[in-house]
């Protein structure tokens, strides 16, 4: 049965999508799912090749039909969003489409319309088939995009005969966030050793744990803060929360990721030894399945 | 003692199941809010409703709670399924249809073990909040 | 307009945003209003994970809870219409079987149950999204939001920290990463918009996206560009193509982000940057008063 592991990090910027990227070139049998719709930066890695695009549509909005409109101003009153201007026009942006102005209205003059929000993809990249989304700039992140990458990658899957979905998660703990994870068979979380980035981690390790859902911490660029760098792992073993794995510092990191590469492809560099070890710790113990089996 | 009350009311039992496909031979699907098809099944083996269930498929969230709305409008009594969250379960529960829960196999095959009496019914949901 | 110690002080709403996370938005944001001192406010709108006061250890002074409105039925009243459940488009409220169930967390707060229902059955009562905490660091004024965890509505809570501008300071808003509503609403009425990105495909990509998403706004934009001497020049090139003025560079230094781990300010690690910040600044008023006066010429 496929196995599905996301990658979040709290914090932005620890390095996640790296990780992630790398974690597709080192496994064999696969489906990458870039669930960060807000800002997708998968697809710079890993460039894939579109086969199949879909328009996404998340939610209603309200649309008021001037013509009908008798500008009575009942729909202003009732909006709890603001979303309805003096001129009777509505903000889509910060409309909800809860839809209580189209309930009121004594002309019918509003209706509710199904918005676009963004598209999704399934595409080949370099690493084999993926799935991967955008939103539009600007819309609701509500985390139903967020579902459907995921949903899409884990029927691809199965119908694939793929062992594993590794997803790119979004940074944070709200709705995308919580969209990523539930259901996961497990969540590894990328920190980075700085006071900020403990915080943060400490905040999504307790919205994972809502969801008892098995949790690895990686810590990476350690050696930027060794004393904080083990503050987490004590709070980590305090907390019995596994730690996966520490990964150094290395400036290949990012001269790859300029080259639109993982580091790993390079085979060199500390940092391409620890990804690898933290994969075999992943693919062997995290999700308990042999490499044997080759994925 | 559930097959006891089948013969005193003297009607049918509406029974629910989650499933992959429409026909009484299909797989079921283990979630049941997001269950491509729920069918409609008598404890005689008639089937008798197949719902389709895409519009909760494609829910934002709130999907248990829609399909077990569904269910309480049609009169189901028996809800059979692989998991349900808590949400979705307070609501079958508020219409008093009862949950057998950790199921699995064909549709057919699953009210055939339901009406043998080898079903039992959840006290509490046995999946955590999802969407 | 000149304060009393001679510096420029004209209020405004300046946001520090980003697209991508981690591009260095806090470290410029609390550098900033620190710099700036007793003409500053800081608001801390990345209401899911703030940092600012980890950089800037406030006094908090009072911390506010933020509800959101949900139902509360009273079923004596209530005929089992259904008519709520019908009118709920988050699957809030629900009548089955023989009563009307609410699931409070579902709720966007829209009150079209309440306002709907027939028999006057239903009235508010109040869930809590988070926290917004109001307090001081040395002079400088401090907010930040902070939502429940397990909470998924953003929006509203960003919305009470905005809400506490002070008007006669220079505010900074520290905003969420990404490009998506919570930035929106932070950035919203704000008078400017500092960018805060690197020179690497992954800045550049989400730069591109947060600048899209903000256009539309009509806010002047500029860029502050961080571990500027290691990765590429494409994202200077797009500044010049897009007519987004690069605002500063902060080149690449271990110690600070060495400093930044251990909860230091930019400016403690590297005092230089304090005047740096100013001008950056009055380059910022000078473009923001170039904007209203063109406004005001046009009419």
């Amino acid at each position: 049965m496929t196995k599905e592991l996301v990658i979040i990090s709290g914090k932005g910027g620890t390095g996640k999508t790296c990780i992630t990227a790398s974690f597709g070139y080192l496994s064999k049998s696969k489906v990458m799912a870039d669930c960060d719709v807000d800002a997708a930066d998968l697809h710079i890695i890993l460039q894939p090749r579109i086969e199949e695009e879909q328009e996404f549509r998340g939610g209603e909005k309200a649309v008021i039909d001037p013509y009908k409109c008798v500008k009575c101003g009942l729909c202003v009153e009732v909006c709890r969003y603001e979303a309805i201007t003096e001129d009777l026009t509505v903000d889509g942006f910060s409309c909800e489409g809860c839809s209580v102005c189209y309930h009121v209205c004594p002309e019918q003059a509003i209706t509710m319309e199904e918005s676009l929000n963004g598209h999704w993809f399934v595409s080949e990249s370099r690493f084999g088939p993926m799935v991967h989304a955008a939103l539009l700039p600007g819309e609701e992140n509500s985390g139903k995009l967020v579902a459907l990458v995921r949903n899409q990658a884990k029927a691809l899957a199965k119908r694939l005969a793929k062992e594993l979905v590794v997803v790119d998660g979004a940074p944070g703990i709200g709705c995308p966030v919580i969209s990523s994870i539930t259901g996961a068979d497990h969540v590894m979380v990328v920190t980075e050793p700085s006071l900020s980035g403990l915080h943060d981690m400490q905040r999504v390790i307790g919205l994972i744990r809502t969801f008892n859902i098995p949790i690895t911490v990686v810590i990476n660029k350690f050696d930027i803060n060794i004393d904080v760098s083990s503050k987490i792992e004590q709070w980590l073993d305090q907390n019995s929360v596994n730690l996966g794995g520490k990964i150094p510092y290395d400036p290949n990191v990012i001269k790859s990721m300029v080259m639109k590469k993982t580091v790993v492809e390079s085979g060199n560099g500390p940092a391409n030894d620890s990804i690898r070890q933290l994969w075999d710790y992943m693919s062997t113990h995290a999700l308990r399945m042999e490499t044997s089996h080759g994925f | 003692m559930w097959r006891r009350k089948v013969l005193e009311s003297g009607s049918k039992m509406k029974i629910a199941v989650t499933s992959d496909g429409t026909s009484l031979e299909s797989p079921m699907n283990p979630r049941f809010g997001r269950a491509p098809y729920i069918l409609i099944v008598t404890s005689e083996g008639d089937l008798v409703e197949v719902i389709d269930n895409a519009v909760n498929v494609n829910a934002m969230r709130g999907a248990g709670i829609q399909a077990a709305k569904s269910l309480a409008d049609r009169g189901v009594e028996i809800l059979l399924t692989g998991h349900c969250g808590p949400n979705a379960f307070t609501a079958l529960d508020a219409a008093g249809i009862k949950v057998g829960s950790d199921q699995s196999g064909s549709v057919k095959e699953v009210v055939e073990k339901c009406v043998a009496g080898k079903v039992t019914f959840a006290d509490k949901p046995n999946a955590e909040p999802h969407w | 307009m000149l304060n009393r110690t001679g510096k420029v002080s004209q209020p405004m709403k300046i946001a520090v945003a980003s697209g991508k996370g981690g591009t260095g938005k806090t470290t410029v944001a609390t550098s900033l209003a620190a710099a700036l001192g007793e003409r500053a406010q800081i608001l801390d709108c990345d209401v899911e994970e703030p940092n600012c006061h980890i950089l800037m250890s406030p006094q908090i002074s009072k911390s506010e809870p933020v509800s959101v409105q949900v139902p509360l039925v009273e079923m004596e009243k209530c005929d089992l219409c259904g008519k709520c459940g019908e009118v709920c488009k988050f699957s809030a409220i629900l009548t089955i079987g023989k009563t009307v169930l609410t699931f409070p967390e579902l709720c966007h707060g829209c009150g079209g149950c309440m306002l709907l229902c027939p028999h006057k059955a239903i009235s508010d009562t109040p869930r809590e999204l988070g926290v917004v905490e109001t307090g001081n660091v040395g002079s400088v004024e401090f907010v930040q939001g902070r939502i429940r965890i397990g909470e998924a509505m953003a929006p509203p809570l960003i919305k009470e920290v905005v809400r506490r501008v002070n008007p006669e300071k220079i505010a900074i808003l520290d905003a969420p990463p990404g490009a998506s509503c919570p930035v929106i609403h932070t950035v919203k009425r704000c008078d400017f918009v500092i960018m805060v990105t690197e020179p690497t495909p992954f800045g550049l990509h989400d730069l591109r996206i947060a600048v899209e998403a903000i256009r539309p706004l009509g806010i002047p934009m500029g860029v502050v560009l961080n571990r500027s001497d290691i990765g590429d020049g494409e994202v200077g090139e797009y500044c010049k193509a897009s007519s987004l003025p690069l605002l500063m560079e902060i080149p690449f230094d271990r110690k600070i982000a060495e400093g930044y781990s251990r909860g230091d300010m930019l400016i403690q690690t590297n005092p230089a940057f304090a005047e740096k910040l100013c001008e950056l600044f009055e380059n910022i008023s000078r473009i923001v008063n170039k904007g209203s006066d063109t406004r005001l010429a046009t009419r």
